[in-house]
């Protein structure tokens, strides 16, 4: 089946089968920040932005997704890259696998709420696991970023 | 894997509800349920473009399209405002926010998972669900039907002023729950339900919301072992979270 997907800005128009999963369709179009840890849809390495909101791609179909924009680590690159350095800062990855998914629902965070509490963090962030470290360094790498942005620092959209 | 042959954005309920006929057949909500079996569809009937996806307010009521995520039941200020949050507590721990943005209070309800905050919390206030051709019935009777192949359209949440309490037990978070407890008083009859016994959530009736009613009620609470607890770790529970429902029910003002 066709289908035309806006994917980082660029509208793409393809021929797929009818399960393939968004999370497949992002990484057949070179969006390999986009991965997959787990097969019970609970780690959030997948997730990407639907319609500007993170979602789980590895449980939506790509053919639900026509018509529709997606947006993942590749399109948010200076985002991305400005709040990655404060959780790099922090050395708070130790593997790294966990990192995309983290810094995808970071980003939805501050964009839905951008001076949240540390309740609000964790319950935001609860749906990405990191099987590495104990979460204290990503959260140290939130606060140091927050502050950032209160000297005024670029503006988050 | 899940395997679909065929995948078809419904038109129109009547048309979803003929193919839905079919065994082979499936309506997908957010299809986080269904992507974890192997099941073979032949085509998957998606809702996803009926307009169902809103909750409506009304005067006496609020109307939740099948396709209403949980995220969006989590952020509804006047939903939550009228059950003093219930709702919102129901669903906040569910994995997280990724995935609460696809779960669907359709794919929710028909499932009727035993597991299920969504079905225990919702128990609790006036909820109605409307099927396509079986007509409009309380949850409750819902919850207890045998599985068919109607469709869920609509669930009608009523406004009702009262009391509301939620409380669930977790080993982990974004687990499973191992024992959900809502409560609510309204014009002074008092209801609870318990869920995730691990069994489906039931019902339960008390005089008042006082702590010797919470002790009695949970005598009555039928639990069971799985791989998160024991029978009686859950019997136990149900004592501590319907005691700490009934705590907050008493001190909450009225919504
Ligand atoms: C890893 C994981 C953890 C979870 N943890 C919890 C938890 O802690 N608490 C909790 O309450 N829930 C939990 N759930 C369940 C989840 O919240 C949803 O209830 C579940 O995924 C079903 O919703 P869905 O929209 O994904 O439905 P789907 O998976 O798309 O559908 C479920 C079933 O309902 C049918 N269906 C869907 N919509 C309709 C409709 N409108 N009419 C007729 N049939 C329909 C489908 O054909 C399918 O058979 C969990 C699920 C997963 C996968
Ligand atoms: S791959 Fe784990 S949630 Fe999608
Ligand atoms: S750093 Fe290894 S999983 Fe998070």
């Amino acid at each position: 089946m066709i289908v035309s997907i806006q994917l980082n800005g660029k509208k793409i128009v393809d021929d797929i089968s009818p399960d393939m999963t968004l999370f497949k369709f992002v990484r057949e179009h070179g969006c390999y920040s986009v991965k997959c840890g787990c097969e019970t849809t609970n780690c959030g390495l997948c997730t990407v932005f639907f319609d500007g909101k993170p979602i789980l791609s590895c449980a939506m179909l790509a053919a639900r997704a026509d018509g529709h924009r997606v947006e993942t680590l590749e399109g948010l690159q200076k985002e991305a890259e400005e709040f990655g350095q404060f959780i790099a800062d922090q050395g708070a990855e130790q593997c790294g696998f966990c990192n995309p998914g983290m810094i995808m629902n970071a980003i939805a965070l501050f964009r839905e709420n951008p001076e949240p509490t540390d309740d609000e963090i964790k319950r935001y962030l609860a749906g990405n696991l990191c099987r590495c470290s104990g979460y204290e360094g990503q959260l140290r790498g939130i606060h140091a970023f927050m502050e950032y942005k209160k000297q005024g620092g670029a503006a988050c959209e | 894997m899940l395997k679909i042959k065929e995948y078809v954005k419904a038109e129109s309920l009547e048309q979803a509800y003929e193919l839905n006929q079919k065994r082979t057949n499936r309506i997908i909500g957010g299809m986080l349920w269904m992507r974890m079996s192997d099941a073979q569809i032949q085509k998957a009937i998606d809702l996803s473009g009926l307009g169902l996806d809103q909750i409506e307010e009304t005067e006496d009521a609020f109307i939740l399209g099948c396709m209403v995520t949980l995220r969006q039941m989590e952020l509804h200020e006047g939903m939550n405002a009228m059950c003093g949050g219930l709702i919102r507590k129901s669903v906040e721990d569910i994995v997280g926010v990724q995935f609460r943005n696809l779960a669907t209070v359709g794919g929710s309800l028909v499932g009727r998972f035993g597991f299920s905050d969504v079905l225990t919390g919702l128990l609790v206030l006036d909820t109605y669900v409307e099927l396509y051709k079986g007509g409009t019935i309380p949850l409750a009777e819902y919850a207890n039907m045998k599985r068919d192949n109607d469709i869920l359209v609509h669930v009608i949440i009523k406004k009702t002023a009262g009391r509301y309490a939620y409380q669930a037990h977790r080993n982990t978070k974004t687990d499973f729950p191992v024992l959900a407890v809502a409560a609510s008083m309204v014009d002074g009859k008092v209801k609870a339900a318990v869920g995730a016994r691990p069994q489906r959530a039931r019902l339960y009736l008390a005089d008042a919301p006082t702590q010797e009613a919470a002790e009695a009620l949970a005598a009555a609470v039928v639990t069971g072992s799985n791989m998160r607890a024991s029978a009686e770790y859950r019997s136990h529970l149900a004592k501590v979270l319907l005691k700490r429902a009934f705590a907050e029910i008493r001190e909450k003002e009225e919504q």
